[in-house]
Formats: C-alpha cells, sequence, structure tokens
C-alpha cells in the first residue's frame, strides 16, 4: 500500500459529516435510512464500476438485476403456500421446463444443422409449437394458483429459509440473467449492449408485476422476514431491559427501537460491503485485473496477446450484475416487502450510473464514496429545494396558482439536480472524484 | 360476409392501430438514426426530448383554447405544434452549445456523448415534470372520428365496425408529409446532401469544405420538429405521460437499430416492423379468428400470444433477433 492519500480520506469524512449533521439536526432516524441506502447505493455502484470501470461493458439494466435481487428474497424467505403447490405447483414447473427445452431444442437444432430452409424450417416450427405446447402447459396452473386465496397468498409462496441466504440467491439469480444477456449482447458494440440491457430491465419488472403466481405482482408482498441479528421494533419495546437501558441513555424507547434496528442493518450492511470492496481491490490489483483493465484500454492488443476478449467481458458482466442482484436483495430486506411497481429506470439504473461517474469510473473507492454522496443528495435535495421554493415564493401572495405549482413540483428538483451534477462532472472532472489509479 | 368481417375486425383492430402506431415510431426512429449518422452516438434523451416538445404543445393548445382558437374538426394542438418545435429546437440548440459541442472538441469517444446524454435526459425529464406534472394529459379536441364504427355499421350493413379516429388519419397523413419532406430534403437539397456526405466519411466532407457546425446545427432543428410532430402524434393518439415518453426509447431504438442505425430508410421500416409485431402479438385474436373458422374450431380462448403489458419483450425479441443475424439492421445502416 501506498502512503495515505489525504484528499481521499477526506472526501470520505465529509460524507460521514453530512450524514452526521443530519443526525444532528434533522433526526437519527433519517441519518441512518441515509446511512443504511447509501450502504446497498454503494455496493450497487460498485457492481456496475465492476462492468464500467474493468471492462467497459454499458450496462443500462442495473434495474433489473436489483429487482431480480428483491425476487429472491421472496423466493428465499417467503413461507411456501401448500394449497397453491397442490393446486398448480407441478405444472407451473413443468410449464418452465418445457420453456427452457423448447429454446434449449432450437439453439441446438440451429447449431447443428446446415445452414438453409430446412433448418429455418426445424427452427420455427420448433419454437411456434414450443410455445403453444408450454402455454397449454404453464396456463392452467398459472390460473389454479392464482385462484388460491387471492386476496392473501395467489400465489407459491417461499422456501420458507432465513432472509440472509437471499443475499447470495439474489447474487445467482442475476447472475443467470446476465449469462443470458452476455451470451446475445456480449460482443456487439457498447450502444447495442446499452438498448439490450434496458430492454432486458424492463422485461424482468414487466415479468414481476404480471406474473402473480411467483411473487403476487402488483398486489405486492409485504411482511418480509428480517435477518438473524435484527431485532424487531414492537419486541425491543416490549422488552423491559431493553426499554431501561434506553430511559437509562435518556431516550424515548420508541425512537430508540427504530435506532437500533436501522444501526443492526447497517452493521450487517456494511459487513457486505467492507468483503466485496476487498474482494474487488484484491482483483482489481492481480493479474486478472491487470488483464480486464489492458482489455478495455485496447481490445485488438489484448486479443493479438490471446486474450480471449468475448469472454472476459461475459465473465466480468456476470460478476458485476451479481454484485447487483445481491444488492437488491439487501434492499429489498431492508425494506421488509417487493413492490415491482416501485422499479424506476431513473431512480434504479440511471441514478447507479451518477454516482459510479461521479465517484470516479474504473476506482472502487471512488463508486463507494458517489454511492454514499449522491444517495445523500437525492435524498436531501428536496428538502433543500422546497426550502429554496419557499424563500422564492415568499414574495408572492398565498394562493396564487403559480406559488402553489412551483412549491408542489419542489419534487423533481432532484432530476433536474442529478442531471446538472453529471454534466458538470463528465465536463470539468470525467475522472471522477477518486480517480483511477 | 365472414371473411369481409374478419377483414373489418383485423383492420379496425390490428392494422389501423399499427400503422399509426408505427409511423409515431417511425418518426421518432428517424430523430435517433439522424443524431447517430451525424454526430455519431445514441440520444438517450430522445424520448424527454419528444416530451419537452409536447409539453410545450400542450400548453400553447390550452392557451388557444381558452383564446377559443380553433380548428375545426382537427385537433388545436395543430396550430400549436410550430410553437413546440420552435421552442424545442431552441432547447435542443441550447443543450448542444453547452453540452455536446465541448466533447466535439475533444473528439471524445462516442460513450461518453451517450453518458453526457443520460445527464440532459435527467434535466430534461426534470423540467417537464417540473413544468407540466407527473400525471397524465389528454389535450385532442375537435371531431374524435374520421368514421365511426356505428356509422361504419350503418354503411355496409357487417357485424363490424371500422372506426378511423381522427388523431389516427391525422398521424398518417403527418407523417407521410413529414417523410416525404424530409427525403426531399435529404436528397434534393444542397444541405441536405452535406449532410449526407457528412454522414458517410466525415473527413472527406470536411475536406471539400462543408461547414461542420451547420451540418450539426441543422441536424438538430430537424430532429426537434422530428421529436415534436411524433411526440404530439403520439399524445393525440393515446395521452401525454412523461414516464410514457420515456418508456418510448425502447421501441424507438429498436427501430432504429432494425432498420440500421444512421439510415433514414431503415428507422421507417424499423418502425412499423416493431409496431406491427407488438400490436399482433398482443392482439386477442379469438373475434378474427372465430369468424373465419368453422364453429367447430372456433377457439375458447382469447388467442392472445402476449399480455399486453409484454409488448416491450416484443421490440426487444425482434432487436435480439436482427442483432444477431444483422447486426447492421434489415438496411445497412453504419454500425459495426
Amino acid at each position: 500500500m501506498s502512503a495515505i492519500n489525504w484528499k481521499n480520506v477526506g472526501l470520505f469524512a465529509l460524507v460521514a459529516l453530512l450524514i452526521l449533521w443530519t443526525g444532528l439536526f434533522q433526526s437519527w432516524n433519517v441519518a441512518l435510512a441515509i446511512l443504511n441506502m447509501g450502504l446497498i447505493s454503494a455496493i450497487m455502484a460498485l457492481g456496475v464500476n465492476i462492468q464500467w470501470g474493468y471492462a467497459g461493458l454499458f450496462n443500462v439494466g442495473v434495474m433489473g438485476f436489483v429487482a431480480l435481487g428483491g425476487l429472491a428474497v421472496v423466493i428465499v424467505s417467503e413461507a411456501p403456500v401448500p394449497e397453491a403447490w397442490a393446486a398448480g405447483g407441478p405444472r407451473i414447473l413443468a410449464g418452465l421446463a418445457i420453456g427452457a427445452g423448447v429454446i434449449a431444442a432450437a439453439v441446438q437444432a440451429y447449431k447443428r444443422m446446415a445452414p438453409g430452409r430446412l433448418r429455418a424450417l426445424v427452427v420455427t416450427v420448433l419454437l411456434v409449437g414450443g410455445f403453444f405446447l408450454y402455454r397449454a402447459v404453464f396456463d392452467p396452473g398459472v390460473e389454479a394458483v392464482e385462484a388460491v386465496n387471492p386476496a392473501g397468498t395467489g400465489f407459491l409462496g417461499g422456501l420458507g429459509l432465513p432472509v440472509l441466504l437471499a443475499w447470495p440467491v439474489g447474487a445467482l439469480l442475476a447472475a443467470g440473467a446476465a449469462w443470458a444477456i452476455g451470451k446475445t449482447a456480449l460482443g456487439l458494440r457498447s450502444d447495442y449492449l446499452a438498448i439490450a440491457t434496458l430492454g432486458i430491465s424492463e422485461i424482468i419488472i414487466a415479468t414481476l408485476k404480471n406474473e402473480d403466481w411467483l411473487a403476487r405482482g402488483v398486489k405486492n408482498v409485504t411482511g418480509l422476514g428480517r435477518p438473524w441479528p435484527v431485532p424487531y421494533e414492537v419486541d425491543l419495546q416490549k422488552s423491559a431491559a431493553f426499554v431501561d437501558w434506553a430511559q437509562g441513555m435518556g431516550l424515548d424507547p420508541v425512537t430508540a427501537s427504530s435506532v437500533v434496528v436501522k444501526l443492526a442493518y447497517a452493521g450487517l450492511f456494511a459487513v457486505v460491503l467492507g468483503i466485496l470492496l476487498w474482494m474487488s481491490q484484491a482483483a482489481l490489483n492481480s493479474p486478472w485485473g491487470r488483464m480486464m483493465r489492458a482489455i478495455r484500454d485496447n481490445e485488438v492488443a489484448a486479443e493479438a496477446m490471446g486474450k480471449d476478449v468475448t469472454r472476459r467481458h461475459l465473465q466480468v458482466f456476470i460478476l458485476g450484475s451479481a454484485v447487483i442482484g445481491m444488492a437488491g436483495a439487501m434492499m429489498t430486506t431492508l425494506d421488509g416487502l417487493l413492490t415491482p411497481g416501485a422499479y424506476q429506470p431513473l431512480r434504479y439504473t440511471f441514478l447507479i450510473w451518477v454516482m459510479v461517474i461521479v465517484g470516479g469510473s474504473g476506482s472502487n473507492w471512488g463508486s463507494v464514496l458517489g454511492g454514499f454522496l449522491i444517495w445523500f443528495l437525492w435524498v436531501q435535495v428536496e428538502p433543500l429545494g422546497n426550502a429554496l421554493m419557499g424563500l422564492i415564493t415568499a414574495g408572492m401572495a398565498d394562493g396564487s396558482p403559480l406559488k402553489e405549482h412551483l412549491l408542489a413540483s419542489t419534487a423533481h428538483m432532484r432530476l433536474l439536480t442529478m442531471g446538472v451534477i453529471l454534466l458538470l462532472v463528465l465536463r470539468f472532472s470525467p475522472r471522477g472524484l477518486i480517480p483511477e489509479k | 360476409m365472414d371473411l369481409l368481417n374478419a377483414l373489418v375486425a383485423l383492420s379496425n383492430y390490428v392494422l389501423i392501430p399499427a400503422i399509426a402506431y408505427g409511423s409515431q415510431l417511425a418518426l421518432g426512429a428517424l430523430g435517433v438514426t439522424l443524431i447517430y449518422g451525424i454526430l455519431r452516438f445514441s440520444n438517450f434523451a430522445h424520448g424527454d426530448t419528444m416530451a419537452f416538445g409536447t409539453m410545450v404543445t400542450i400548453l400553447v393548445t390550452w392557451w388557444f383554447q381558452s383564446m377559443g382558437l380553433h380548428l375545426f374538426a382537427l385537433p388545436t394542438a395543430l396550430l400549436a405544434l410550430p410553437f413546440g418545435i420552435a421552442a424545442t429546437a431552441l432547447l435542443v440548440l441550447g443543450t448542444d452549445r453547452v453540452v455536446y459541442r465541448f466533447y466535439r472538441r475533444v473528439k471524445a469517444r462516442p460513450i461518453v456523448f451517450v453518458m453526457a446524454s443520460i445527464g440532459v435526459m435527467f434535466i430534461m425529464n426534470g423540467l417537464v415534470r417540473f413544468i407540466i406534472g407527473p400525471s397524465e394529459q389528454t389535450f385532442a379536441d375537435g371531431a374524435r372520428f374520421i368514421i365511426s364504427a356505428r356509422e361504419f355499421k350503418h354503411m355496409t350493413g357487417l357485424n363490424e365496425g371500422l372506426a378511423l379516429r381522427t388523431s389516427q388519419g391525422l398521424t398518417i397523413v403527418t407523417a407521410v408529409i413529414v417523410v416525404a419532406a424530409l427525403f426531399w430534403f435529404l436528397n434534393r437539397t444542397r444541405t441536405g446532401k452535406s449532410m449526407r456526405a457528412f454522414s458517410d466519411n466525415e473527413d472527406l466532407a470536411l475536406l471539400s469544405g462543408i461547414n461542420p457546425e451547420r451540418v450539426v446545427t441543422i441536424t438538430w432543428l430537424i430532429v426537434a420538429a422530428l421529436a415534436t410532430i411524433a411526440g404530439v402524434l403520439y399524445g393525440l393518439d393515446k395521452s401525454f405521460k412523461p414516464f410514457t415518453y420515456f418508456q418510448l426509447l425502447l421501441p424507438i431504438f429498436a427501430s432504429a437499430i432494425v432498420g440500421g442505425l444512421g439510415n433514414p430508410l431503415g428507422a421507417i421500416a424499423g418502425g412499423f416492423v416493431i409496431a406491427f409485431s407488438e400490436v399482433t402479438v398482443t392482439y386477442a385474436w379469438k373475434k378474427v379468428l372465430g369468424y373465419l373458422l368453422p364453429d367447430s374450431l372456433a377457439p375458447d380462448g382469447l388467442v392472445q400470444l402476449l399480455s399486453t403489458d409484454y409488448k416491450f419483450a416484443v421490440s426487444f425479441a425482434i432487436l435480439v433477433v436482427v442483432l444477431l443475424f444483422r447486426p447492421t439492421g434489415l438496411f445497412k445502416g453504419k454500425s459495426v
């Protein structure tokens, strides 16, 4: 390790101060909420940085991988619904297996047969016939499952396992999706990968919204379990020891309980972030990391040196997506609910990109810093905007339509602010706050 | 008779909506493809440029309506359209000045332009939501139908009605005029030829004395007009909602890429390919098949291949297939 870079330490200290300031002047609950989402954002930014900073892959489908992580939480931790399984579970699984089999068969037919009319015919017949077969098996199962107590469950439920397991599973789900996308879209030019990932993320969200048997669709899954060391607020408030302790510290037990819960989450997230950051740094400084950067900086030269560029790209795309998927699972765990309607590309894809660019592409520490800083701004720009608008409109007559419109619109200030920040950084400090070495 | 009924139902639910939607996509994709051809980057802010132009048009429309101005059977928005185009032209020229020109001067990589366009997208998106709000707005007025389903049934005596909404008729007519004008401009005028030359070979164009900044300015002006027209037509046909316009980015890009990025003819073809596939795959064919097949074979279900919520999946699937088998698009685009 080289000498400590005091500028970078200062930047992190600045973010810490900002969060402390929120705690002192607004509330500790808000400050810890920012800290927790900041930790998650930092992990997401780390994932994007692995793809973009290490390898120059332009992934605009972050939202989809985040949502897959969220799905993993439902699949792993929710209790199974035996009635639904009895009604149509095996049928749905059979349908999915047929769907996968048909695609695999079509791919194999395409690869094995000689080009020509016959091949086109066989592939088409396989796909069209397979599609109708799949629907014929799959649809009745879905109807049966969704008919089981639709107001309460109406889905298959999960495996009933501890929610902590969902984090690696979320990473696996995202990695699987990344493999499928990477197989088709990598090797094409960068703009195409961007459009392809943008499309797949919209499809993932559409699937989550519509496939009620999977995770209840837009009916949402609420009351997801908590990971192991994190207590429930109600239990803390019931515990005499905790109430005594809180009052001894001069705190209101209700506030204290939610602060303790958030601190527990923060501890867990910090451990994950720490491990991932250490692994990313180790990878970046290893021969593998040097090879990735060599590929990024000059693909042709790297290929001439015998490096399999497409394969490396696939590898790094899967790794980065897995990290994003894990962050998505952590986020859903923190929220305690999965709401597919809440996934918006501006918030879950492009904001993460702002974090990476502002922090410094190619630099892991930069991405982490960007994650915290941009998340802090995203949350705090609204109250700041409110205050600013209050000042601007102070001279206007109360109840004037313009004043009311301006005050009601401050929520959209954060989009404007993020755009301005991104453009300023791109123009005047394109390497970000903590540049790559 | 059954055959006629089937044809009418098909036109009513598939052909007319798909042609209208295809025209809107084609106009949007032309904008994307022109930027790609001249400025050489994928403009992620295009959906929000459309939203901005539509928003200005809506505001001016409301103003006209409050003054009692109207265009009889046609929507008032047509009168307001030039104002929308002018405002959008100012906005895009402004962003070019402030944002993109610098990167052109330093010859930044295309990906940097794309990043910058994401910043512009955030700003435009925020601007639109700030001014008009995130909720849905309808601004169509004038006569609702050119032919209504009832009139058609009455006229022909068929069971099935054929409705042609004013917005759909208007979309198709406008698209034809705009595309004809654009191609005349690109192929016949000196400026248009210089744009094509610049798109084909930048160095050679510079060598023969074409002023790049002028080409870029004219491109932005055309793109502003195309984006606003596409946005207003889409808004008249469906409705205006900022988020929907942002989401249009995917089918628009799919159209441009399927046709071959940088190729105007391809953008139009791509728009119709995407629109027709989206509509046919998500349409419930029960009615049409019911007329065509004998009663014993009539389908029980809706015969809908995919639910309408998956229409993105359709554009995406076509996009992937084209990228895998013809990476430069149906018509030869410039991408590799």
